[in-house]
């Protein structure tokens, strides 16, 4: 689809000459059925699941999830994809238990494995990384996972780009994807740090950013979190020298 | 309609009794007021602060905050509706009727541009911003609009997908064709109605 927005009008990020939007158009709704259940941490499950129609996604997108009862009533969410698009055929969800949440309930408590769900996308074509290097990464909680997603396919895809990623959670068993992190990353432990925890403490702030290495002059920024986390980050990344059109949020609502 | 029935889920209505038939297809009752911006926050000064309407009109114009200010202004009770699934009741926002804006540029093609203090961009049909069914808006519920909702000014079209209400809002671009703006080009549907579920393209 050719972009015939205004000049005067364009979006920020166009300025900065990065490539053109060109996602396929997601498909319809479509059972799926899922191959492997890991439990992250305590509130946190990774859901693999085989689509019968697999179109590859871009970094960063999501898919819809939606429930249907027997009297006909249906719930629906969002969650990103955490797995590579070289990942033929399955996407993996990672799901974060919300307090009363009417899907992610579900989704932790009656799924199995052999279970089908019925699933759309990919969709949303902004949030995605397409190959920006270097990049500065900063999730907050669940927020890591559309990152996840960047660096996965970022060391099986393009593994000379520069990814560099900070990960803000509260608690030591709040760390999903632990065995996954490596040298890109810096985490920081924002309530409890592990003992003997000779890393950042504290939320995220200047020194912090600076310390992940990431060039403001080229570099771009992606930050996914709570509204809070994404407030404090991006302005973190406006004070550090990273223009605002090269910094790109998305943000976890309250969703179940 | 699929005839997938997920098992094991009975179902668990969110929805205050009386108010399901206000909660458009694949929506959820939420109580608060969720935040989504796909960049920074933009932090606009009155002062600096202008409302233009151009493009393909009769008579280009632009209001400063003060001219705004002085142009009747109108309480709104809406239900608003997010293509991220949540719906939000019974909410008032206080602002000018787009009708009274466009009275003013005799405005002569048929589509608009909204475009926004840190880029962000809309499309929305002029029949869309007519007949009492759009604002631009400077509080809600009683308070001065906060800027992380969009403040000083977004517009108000609580009949489409809220993405088309666009938070600090800078004016409207007259267009004689449609043409997508952000959330436009990035996938999501070019109407967005909440009640035919026009979330993405080719919905």
């Amino acid at each position: 689809m050719e972009r015939l927005t205004p000049a005067e009008t364009t979006v920020p990020h166009d300025r900065d000459g990065l490539p053109p939007v060109a996602p396929a158009a997601p498909g319809r709704w479509q059972v799926g059925t899922i191959t492997r259940i890991v439990q992250e941490t305590p509130r946190v499950k990774s859901f693999r699941i085989e689509l019968p129609i697999w179109v590859p996604h871009l970094p960063g997108q999501h898919y819809d999830v939606r429930l249907t009862a027997p009297d006909g009533y249906q719930a629906q969410r969002s969650y990103s994809v955490a797995s590579s698009p070289l990942d033929e055929g399955a996407i993996e969800l990672t799901v974060d238990r919300l307090e009363d949440g009417e899907v992610s309930g579900y989704m932790h408590d009656v799924l199995v494995v052999g279970d089908r769900i019925e699933v759309r996308g990919p969709f949303a074509a902004y949030f995605v990384w397409r190959g920006e290097s270097p990049a500065l990464l900063l999730g907050g909680g669940s927020g890591v996972v559309p990152l996840m997603c960047m660096l996965r396919h970022k060391r099986r895809a393009m593994p000379q780009a520069d990814l560099r990623l900070v990960y803000s959670v509260r608690r030591p068993d709040e760390l999903i994807y632990r065995d996954e992190l490596g040298d890109e990353t810096l985490v920081t432990y924002t309530r409890i740090a592990p003992p003997g925890w000779g890393g950042h403490a504290g939320r995220v702030d200047a020194a912090l950013i600076a310390a992940a290495g990431v060039d403001p002059a080229i570099g771009s920024v992606f930050v996914c979190g709570s509204n809070g986390f994404v407030e404090s980050a991006s302005r973190l990344a406006l004070d550090a020298g990273f223009p605002a059109e090269r910094i790109r949020t998305e943000r976890y609502g309250p969703t179940g | 309609m699929s005839d997938f029935i997920s098992r094991g889920f009975g179902g668990r209505r969110r929805q205050p009794k009386g108010m399901e038939g206000r909660i458009p297809p694949g929506q959820y009752y939420e109580p608060g007021f969720p935040v989504l911006t796909a960049g920074p926050t933009p932090h606009v000064d009155t002062a600096e602060w202008r409302f233009s309407i151009d493009g393909v009109v009769g008579a280009p114009r632009s209001w400063t905050w003060e001219q705004f200010n002085a142009l009747p202004f109108e309480d709104v009770p809406c239900d608003i509706h997010c293509v991220t699934k949540w719906s939000k009741l019974d909410t008032t926002f206080r602002g000018v009727s787009l009708d009274t804006l466009l009275a003013e540029v005799e405005p002569l093609g048929g589509y608009t541009m909204a475009h926004c203090y840190g880029g962000y961009t809309t499309n929305v049909a002029l029949e869309e911003l007519t007949g009492g069914r759009a604002w631009v808006v400077t509080e809600h519920e009683g308070e001065p609009l906060p800027t992380e909702h969009g403040g000083p000014a977004r517009l108000l079209v609580p009949h489409l997908y809220f993405w088309k209400s666009a938070k600090w809002v800078a004016g409207l671009r007259v267009l004689d064709s449609d043409e997508p703006g952000f959330w436009e080009s990035n996938g999501y549907h070019m109407h967005g109605d909440p009640w035919r579920e026009e979330r993405y393209w080719n919905d």
